[in-house]
């Protein structure tokens, strides 16, 4: 079993990969959201798979609370959301989605070279696992930069999240308790406060397009 | 129980009760209260360290040394002189309109956690409690910012929240490398982000993983410092929202996000034994001087016209600490000092002075010597102490950070001059007018709170006329840790 597992740490941390590339290419925001679902629930297994091979119990605790979090509650949170603002079928038109990914592999290029110094030092199981977080907080900004609709941009900043989580886990085997819960409150309050303000933004710009939200210039 | 309980049981405390009782009144009492005997727990608090040394507290999750605790006593402080600002100015604002009572209860509650979220990043030990102490001040102002509700102030927000936190990520991830640092010479199972503990290993922290760390959490802190080219959200969040929102975020919020890169900076100048983390420092400082000093010449809005005032001081405070030294750092804390002092009272006045034209742009604001000459007054004088005029406490850092750039970093001088000169030109031409001259203000129903202004100008002043000998040793005490 133990063999494997280097193995099967380096699959959900390509798995992650691609599901970040995955949600650039994707349209429909309700693809989207479960794009980030599915994410959350990689991350999740690979810290409970962490958690079990190094006997680290920290490592479920945080594993749990991810799955709590990012699986089950801000999913269900973001359906019930573009429920409520009936943006459910919304699709953005204006990205030029092979552009996107070519410039997300140069990206992903950057990050592992970034990385190397850095992974040839680890001693841990996952040698790789640093470069693939950085190319995943690397890709979700460039989809938070590309998207022009509110809710994309916040499912590109939690999934930015779900990569820093993923380079806690499996480079440095979880943060000190006390921060990880830290961290998940605020992730929390973060997602209800941004959830109330695109209510208002609505009310207040009759659409969820950020690009009306350029009055604030310089002139 | 140690005063720290109280430095930061008191404003989590007065959150909850301000958001759970709701708005009444007195509520604007009840803030000032709260925010009275913050103060008076961080003054015992001070106390202590003066006459004890530094202390650790509850499982050294919480430490207070010469760095931190006069950054504290100074957010209480302005915290305290801003709550007994924002009584009137909000009751005025209510009456106009612009505030009903549900807003001004999530107000006052946010004006205490953000007290709060302030106070923690301060006083803890962690650098992951700090990281979450800077991502809730931005949850927290946030909902300040946009509490008008305005297009304008939601626009605002969203950019602020989106802005900061993805810079915020970014510090997250440096956060994770330098414990990823930690846990090589630890081992997993002593692995800590206790700084105190670090700083006593830091020699042997890796080099090439800090210096990768050092980068992120430099561009993130640096984001919330508003250092050019990450400043694009200050500008908008201080115009956007209330007054008394734009002197804490200006005074108080860019001072705690500066702290945390200095703390960072410490650890990493011992892992390189290079000036990397200081040549990227005053690369950015510089660029934000300049950037910054050319923005301002081109503002129409008051208060953003100040807010770019701080991008320019908080880039000069950045090329300081870059420097280093002893001469240099000590320069830096006193200008973060004199800033938040300053630039609070400013906004106070430029307050009083929007409320009185109903607008925020300058060309219609006139003549206020002759509505309320103290407001009138004090508005000049802020301008006087911000633009580095002797005797105020800005000329003497200022000087300092010259003098010291001349002597070790000559290429920059004639940039940060003409910043300088830049700054001063555009920021006199605008403010003499409205200070100035025939008018056209009308009087305002309630009196403006004005001892905050001179209480700050006061200490603006005596801090450079004279700087008392405790606050002098913490000075020289905090820059010769950065020192190494």
């Amino acid at each position: 079993m133990i063999k494997f597992v280097p193995q099967l740490i380096n699959l959900f941390a390509t798995l992650i990969l691609l599901l970040s590339f995955a949600m650039i290419a994707q349209r429909r925001i309700v693809s989207l959201i479960n794009l980030f679902m599915i994410q959350g629930a990689a991350l999740v297994a690979a810290s409970f798979l962490l958690g079990y091979v190094t006997h680290q119990p920290e490592l479920y605790i945080s594993g749990t609370l991810t799955l709590l979090l990012k699986v089950v509650f801000i999913p269900l949170m973001l359906h019930r959301l573009i429920r409520k603002l009936n943006v459910r079928w919304d699709v953005e038109t204006l990205i030029n989605i092979p552009t996107t990914l070519l410039v997300g592999i140069g990206l992903v290029i950057f990050s592992f070279s970034l990385a190397l110094p850095i992974s040839r030092l680890s001693d841990s199981l996952a040698g790789g696992a640093l470069g693939i977080a950085l190319a995943c907080v690397m890709l979700s900004f460039m989809m938070m930069i590309t998207r022009s609709k509110a809710i994309p941009q916040v499912i590109g900043f939690l999934s930015m999240e779900n990569g820093l989580l993923f380079a806690a886990t499996t480079v440095t085997s979880g943060m000190p308790m006390i921060v990880e819960f830290g961290i998940a409150l605020d992730v929390l309050v973060g997602v209800l406060i941004l959830g109330v303000f695109m209510f208002q933004i609505r009310e207040k710009f009759d659409s969820l397009d950020i690009r009306k939200l350029e009055t604030l210039k310089e002139d | 129980m140690h005063a720290l309980s109280l430095v930061l049981g008191i404003p989590l405390l007065g959150g909850l009760v301000l958001a759970l009782v709701g708005h009444w009144p007195r509520a604007r009492d009840v803030n000032v209260g709260f925010s009275l005997w913050t103060f008076l727990a961080a003054c015992v608090m001070t106390y202590e360290v003066i006459e004890g040394g530094p202390q650790f507290l509850w499982a050294r999750q919480f430490y207070i040394d010469p760095l931190n605790v006069f950054l504290v006593t100074l957010t209480a402080f302005v915290s305290l002189t801003t709550a007994i600002f924002s009584r009137p100015y909000m009751r005025i604002e209510q009456d106009h309109g612009k505030m009903t009572p549900k807003r001004m209860r999530l107000y006052h509650s946010m004006y205490q956690l953000f007290g709060f979220t302030m106070l923690l990043g301060l006083t803890t030990n962690n650098l992951g409690l700090l990281w979450v102490a800077m991502e809730a001040a931005t949850l927290t102002t946030v909902l300040l910012v946009s509490v008008y509700r305005t297009p304008a102030s939601l626009e605002a927000a969203w950019k602020y929240f989106i802005l900061c936190g993805v810079g915020i990520a970014q510090a997250l991830f440096g956060t994770i490398l330098i414990y990823m640092a930690a846990d090589k010479v630890l081992g997993s199972e002593h692995a800590t982000l206790l700084w105190t503990s670090l700083s006593d290993i830091k020699g042997q922290l890796d080099p090439t993983i800090m210096s990768l760390a050092f980068v992120f959490l430099l561009i993130g802190y640096g984001t919330k410092i508003g250092l050019v080219p990450l400043h694009s959200w200050l500008p908008d969040a201080h115009a956007e929202g209330p007054t008394p929102v734009s002197a804490v975020l200006s005074g108080l919020l860019l001072n705690v996000a500066m702290y945390a890169v200095l703390r960072c900076k410490v650890l990493t100048d011992s892992a390189l034994g290079t000036q990397m983390a200081g040549q990227l420092m005053m690369g950015f400082g510089l660029l934000s001087v300049v950037v910054a000093a050319f923005f301002i010449s081109r503002q129409k809005d008051v208060k953003r016209m100040f807010s770019y005032s701080s991008i320019e001081h908080m880039g000069l405070v950045t090329f300081a600490f870059g420097m280093g030294g002893p001469i240099a750092s000590f320069a830096g804390l006193l200008h973060m000092t004199v800033h938040s002092l300053v630039k609070s009272a400013i906004f106070f006045t430029v307050g009083h002075a929007t409320q009185k034209a109903g607008t925020q742009t300058m060309s219609e604001i006139r003549g206020l010597i002759k509505v309320n000459p103290a407001v009138g007054w004090g508005l000049m004088l802020g301008v006087m102490a911000i633009l580095g005029m002797p005797p105020f406490g800005v000329f003497a850092s200022e000087f300092l950070i010259l003098t010291t750039a001349m002597r070790e970093q000559p290429w920059a001088t004639p940039f940060l001059f003409l910043a300088l000169g830049v700054a001063f030109a555009s920021m006199l031409v605008r403010v003499l007018p409205m200070v100035f001259g025939d008018t056209s203000l009308k009087r305002l129903a309630h009196p403006p709170a004005l001892v905050p202004v001179f209480v700050h100008l006061g200490l603006g002043l005596a801090l450079g006329l004279y700087i008392p000998p405790y606050l002098n040793g913490w000075y020289v005490a905090a820059a010769r840790m950065m020192g190494g």
